[in-house]
C-alpha cells in the first residue's frame, strides 16, 4: 500500500460550501448561537423596548407601586412522556422557574394547548394530571387557558404554552438580573447537570440504564425563596434549560462583558449521565436541564448561600463552580481536569432537537 | 470520528457464525448490545473497546497499568533524588 | 468510567508534562492525525502544560472534513429521492455541500436519519422493504470493519434494498504524502490509536525509516497524549526514529486480524481525492466487485452539482500543519462553524472547528499554569 507512487506536490483546493440562511432550521431552536441570531435579527428590531432588551428570563414590571414579573414559555418536547416526567411537568416548572429567576413568588399561570388530531385522551389526562400536581406543588393556580386542535401530522401530539405572573415581595429591594453581576462574584449551580437531556435521549436512542436517569424537572422557587429570606445579596439568577450550563453562562458573560472562570473538577455530573455523554459524544456542559439554576452572589456570601441552598431539597447538591473575572475579550473559560484552559463557547449547531 | 468507548462485557449471545456474535456491554451504568464479531476472545467480565456498535479490541488490563507504574516509579525516583514535588 | 477516567488524572498529567520539560532542549514540531486527538488536546488545554518548544500541529485527521464536496452533493441528491432512507453518522449531517447539507435536505423533507452503527441502517432496510436504505460510509480504517460487516451481512441475508456510499480514507498514505511534501514541517508523529487497533502498526516501520521520523501509536485521553508526546520527544532528543506503541492497552503490532480479514474481503484499495489536499494514491477503500451491488455511487448514477472553489480557504496548509487555524485571515471572521469556507471548519472534529469552539483565537492564548512541582531547567 505504502509503496505506491508518492506525491510531492499537493493540489490544494477547497470548494466553498454555502449555508442557507433563508429558512428556519432546527438549530434556530437550540438555544445557542443561531437562536440568538434569530432574536437579534428578527425579533429585537421589530419589538425592541427597554424591558425586552434586558434579555432576562422574565420581564419585571412596575405596576402601581408593586413589582410584578411576567414570563412565557412554550414546550415542544418529544417524547411527550419520559423518565421522570412529561410535557405537563415541564410546562408548569419551566414558567414557574422563570418567574423565580426574577426573584418573584410565582402566583398565576395561563396554559394554551395545541393538540394534534388523534392524540389519545389518556395521554392528555396524564399530562393534565401532572400539571395539576406540579402547580399545586409550586403553589400556583392555573387561571386561564385556551385549546386548539390541528390536523393529524401538523403537531407532535401536544404543544403547550404557559405564561406566568409573579410578585416580587416588598422586602426584596435588589434588582436581580444579569445587569447586577459583578467582577469577583461567585458562581453557584444548584445541582448536577444533564439529567433532563439524557432522560429524553434515553427514550429516543433506546439507551438502557442499570438504574434509569430521571429528568430533573422541578420547581426551584423554594431554593430562591430561602436565599431571599436569608438576606443573601443575589446579583443574578438564571435557570439552565436547553443549551445547558454553557449557554446560560455565555449569555450572561457576553451581556456583562466579563469572563466567567470555571473549574471542571467542581462541576457536578452524575456518573451515569457522564457515561451517556461519552457514548453519545455529548458535552455535559451543553446538555439540557429542567430543574437547575445558577446564582451569582458576592464572593463573601458564597458559603452562606451554599448553606441555605443545601437545606432545600431541590438544591441540596448546590456547589460553587467558579467566579466572575475582569476581561473584555473572553467569555466563559474552563480550567480542565488536567490544568489546561479552554474556552467554553456558545453552542454552534444544535445538540438535540425538541429537548424541552 | 474514532470515538471508541470502553465497557465491561456482562453477557454474550452466540448465534452460530462469529459474524453474528453479540454481547451486552456495560458502560458506566449504561447497557448496550454490541457486535463481538471482531473480538472472538471477549469473555464476560472483560473490558472491550467499542466503536460504532462493534467491539474492536479487548483491553489488556496489565498493559493498562503501565503508565501508572511508570508514574509511580518517576515519583519514587524524584523523592530519592531529593526533588520532592511542591 | 473504567479505562477512561483514570487517564484524565491531573497529577499524572502534571508528572508527564514535567518529564517533557526535562527532556526538551530545542524546538520540535509534532503532528497527530486524528480528530479525536485534536479534540482532546484543545478541549483539555493540554498545550498549556507543555513547554513552548513543543509545537503540536493537526493533520487531516477528520474523515468528515476530507470527504470531497462532490460526495456530499451526491449524498444530498440521493437523500432527496422519495424512496430513500438516508442514514448517516451525526457529524456528516452538518457538512455543507455546494448548496446545502444533509441537515438542510432533512429540513426540506428528505428522510435523513442519524444512526450510531451501519448495522442500524441495515436493520432499517430490512424493516422497510418498500424503500431503499442508504448508509453514508465515512471514516478511517477504524470504521471499515463495521462497514464491511454491514455489506457482508446484507449479502449473507440477501438484502437488496441496502447500499453504502463509501468515503473511506487511509492514514499511512496521507502521512507519506505529507512527509514527502517539500513544505513538510513535521518532525514526529502521534499515530492514531484506534486506526492502529484495527490495522496494527506494521505499515509505519518503512515510513519511519524512509523519512527518519519517530512515530508513536497514541491513545486519546490526556495521559495517553502526554505519554505519546513524551515518547516522541525522547526519540527526537536522542536522534532515534522508531515506531513505538503508547496505546498498549488496546493496540497490538499485528492489529485486529478478524477485522482486517473482513475488510480485505469486502474492500479494495483505490486512489482517493482528499478535500483540501487533492488526490492521494492508494489512500481509500472501495467495494470489491462481489459487493459492488451495494455501492450507492453505482446504484444512483445521478450527476450532482459541480463544486466551486474558495480562494480564501487555506485548508490545504492547515491540514499539512504548515499553518495553524488562527493564522488564517478568514478564521473566525468570515469563516465560522455557521459559515464554513473549507474542510477543517465544517466538522466538529476539524482543526479549525476545534480551535474556534475551544477558543484558541491567538497564539498568546497559551497560559502556563502553576505546576505542582517546579521543573528544573
Amino acid at each position: 500500500m505504502a509503496d505506491a507512487k508518492i506525491m510531492t506536490e499537493f493540489n490544494l483546493s477547497c470548494p466553498v460550501p454555502r449555508v442557507a440562511d433563508d429558512r428556519i432550521v432546527l438549530a434556530h431552536g437550540g438555544g445557542g448561537r443561531l437562536t440568538h441570531q434569530l432574536i437579534e435579527k428578527i425579533f429585537m428590531p421589530a419589538f425592541g423596548n427597554p424591558m425586552l432588551e434586558q434579555r432576562h428570563d422574565g420581564a419585571v414590571l412596575a405596576v402601581n407601586g408593586s413589582r410584578l414579573a411576567f414570563t412565557t414559555d412554550s414546550f415542544v418536547v418529544r417524547p411527550l412522556i419520559f423518565p421522570g416526567g412529561n410535557i405537563g411537568d415541564l410546562a408548569i416548572h419551566g414558567t414557574v422557574n422563570d418567574l423565580a429567576m426574577c426573584g418573584a413568588r410565582p402566583l398565576y399561570l395561563s396554559a394554551g394547548f395545541i393538540l394534534e388530531e388523534g392524540l389519545a385522551m389518556d395521554t392528555l389526562r396524564t399530562v393534565v394530571a401532572s400539571m395539576q400536581a406540579a402547580a399545586a406543588g409550586a403553589g400556583v393556580q392555573l387561571v386561564t387557558g385556551d385549546t386548539k386542535v390541528v390536523d393529524k401530522g401538523k403537531g407532535d401530539g401536544i404543544f403547550v404554552n404557559t405564561s406566568g405572573i409573579g410578585l416580587i415581595e416588598a422586602n426584596v429591594k435588589q434588582t436581580i438580573g444579569p445587569g447586577a453581576v459583578q467582577v469577583g462574584d461567585a458562581v453557584i449551580v444548584s445541582g448536577d447537570l444533564g439529567r433532563h437531556g439524557i432522560a429524553i435521549l434515553s427514550v429516543r436512542e433506546g439507551l438502557e440504564f442499570e438504574s434509569p436517569i430521571l429528568s430533573d424537572t422541578a420547581c426551584v422557587w423554594p431554593a430562591v425563596e430561602a436565599l431571599l429570606n436569608a438576606g443573601i445579596q443575589i446579583h443574578c439568577l438564571r435557570d439552565l434549560t436547553r443549551g445547558g450550563l454553557a449557554t446560560t453562562l455565555n449569555e450572561i458573560a457576553s451581556d456583562r462583558k466579563v469572563c466567567i472562570k470555571l473549574e471542571e473538577t467542581l462541576i457536578p455530573v452524575q456518573e451515569t449521565v457522564q457515561s451517556a455523554c461519552e457514548i453519545l459524544g455529548l458535552d455535559p456542559l451543553y446538555v439540557a436541564n429542567e430543574g437547575r439554576f445558577v446564582v451569582f452572589v458576592p464572593a463573601a456570601q458564597a458559603d452562606a448561600a451554599l448553606e441555605v441552598m443545601r437545606k432545600v431539597p431541590v438544591s441540596q447538591e448546590a456547589v460553587c463552580i467558579g467566579k466572575v473575572e475582569e476581561s473584555p475579550s473572553r467569555t466563559v473559560v474552563l480550567q480542565s481536569r488536567i490544568g489546561g484552559n479552554r474556552v467554553v463557547d456558545m453552542l454552534s449547531g444544535e445538540q438535540l432537537p425538541r429537548i424541552c | 470520528m474514532c470515538l471508541a468507548v470502553p465497557g465491561r462485557v456482562v453477557e454474550i449471545m452466540d448465534e452460530g457464525d462469529i459474524a453474528f456474535r453479540r454481547g451486552r456491554v456495560d458502560f458506566g451504568g449504561i447497557r448496550k448490545d454490541v457486535s463481538l464479531a471482531y473480538t472472538p476472545e471477549a469473555e464476560v467480565g472483560k473490558y472491550v473497546l467499542v466503536h460504532v456498535g462493534f467491539a474492536i479490541s479487548v483491553i489488556d488490563e496489565d498493559e493498562a497499568q503501565r503508565v501508572f507504574k511508570y508514574l509511580e516509579e518517576m515519583g519514587g525516583l524524584e523523592e530519592e533524588l531529593g526533588e520532592i514535588p511542591q | 468510567m473504567k479505562f477512561l477516567s483514570e487517564y484524565r488524572d491531573q497529577k499524572g498529567a502534571e508528572q508527564l508534562a514535567q518529564q517533557v520539560w526535562k527532556k526538551v532542549t530545542r524546538p520540535w514540531t509534532i503532528m497527530e492525525i486524528c480528530g479525536g486527538q485534536t479534540h482532546t488536546i484543545v478541549k483539555s488545554g493540554l498545550e498549556d502544560l507543555l513547554p513552548h518548544d513543543i509545537t503540536l500541529v493537526h493533520g487531516p485527521g477528520c474523515p468528515v472534513c476530507v470527504t470531497p464536496i462532490d460526495l456530499i452533493n451526491k449524498a444530498v441528491a440521493i437523500a432527496q429521492r422519495p424512496d430513500v432512507i438516508f442514514c448517516s453518522f451525526g457529524d456528516m449531517l452538518r457538512v455543507p455541500g455546494s448548496s446545502k447539507s444533509l441537515f438542510d435536505a432533512k429540513a426540506e423533507g428528505a428522510d435523513v436519519r442519524i444512526v450510531y452503527s451501519p448495522l442500524d441502517a441495515l436493520k432499517l432496510a430490512k424493516a422497510n422493504p418498500q424503500r431503499q436504505a442508504v448508509f453514508f460510509a465515512v471514516g478511517f480504517e477504524t470504521t471499515a470493519p463495521a462497514n464491511a460487516m454491514a455489506a457482508w451481512q446484507a449479502d449473507h441475508d440477501h438484502v437488496e434494498n441496502f447500499s453504502l456510499l463509501v468515503s473511506h480514507v487511509l492514514v499511512p498514505p496521507a502521512m507519506e504524502a505529507l512527509l514527502s511534501s517539500k513544505n513538510c514541517v513535521v518532525q514526529g508523529f502521534l499515530a492514531a490509536g484506534h486506526v492502529c487497533t484495527i490495522m496494527g502498526y506494521e505499515e509505519y516501520f518503512p515510513i519511519a525509516e524512509r523519512y527518519k521520523v519517530p512515530i508513536v501509536v497514541t491513545g486519546f485521553e490526556p495521559l495517553d497524549i502526554l505519554e505519546g508526546i513524551l515518547m516522541t520527544v525522547s526519540q527526537l532528543e536522542e536522534g532515534r526514529h522508531e515506531v513505538e506503541n503508547q496505546y498498549v492497552r488496546a493496540t497490538r503490532r499485528e492489529g485486529n486480524r478478524p477485522a482486517q480479514e473482513r475488510i480485505a474481503e469486502v474492500f479494495e484499495v483505490v486512489d482517493r481525492p482528499w478535500r483540501g489536499l487533492g488526490e492521494i494514491p492508494s489512500s481509500g477503500f472501495q467495494l470489491r466487485e462481489r459487493f459492488q451491488k451495494y455501492d450507492a455511487n453505482r446504484r444512483y448514477p445521478s450527476s450532482a452539482e459541480p463544486a466551486r472553489e474558495s480562494p480564501e480557504c487555506i485548508s490545504g496548509l492547515i491540514l499539512q500543519g504548515i499553518k495553524k487555524p488562527h493564522e488564517c485571515p478568514a478564521f473566525a471572521v468570515k469563516c465560522t462553524p455557521e459559515n464554513p469556507l473549507g474542510a477543517p471548519m465544517v466538522s466538529s472534529e476539524g482543526a479549525c472547528a476545534a480551535y474556534y469552539h475551544y477558543g484558541r483565537r491567538q497564539n498568546h492564548d497559551r497560559v502556563q499554569p502553576e505546576l505542582s512541582s517546579t521543573p528544573s531547567r
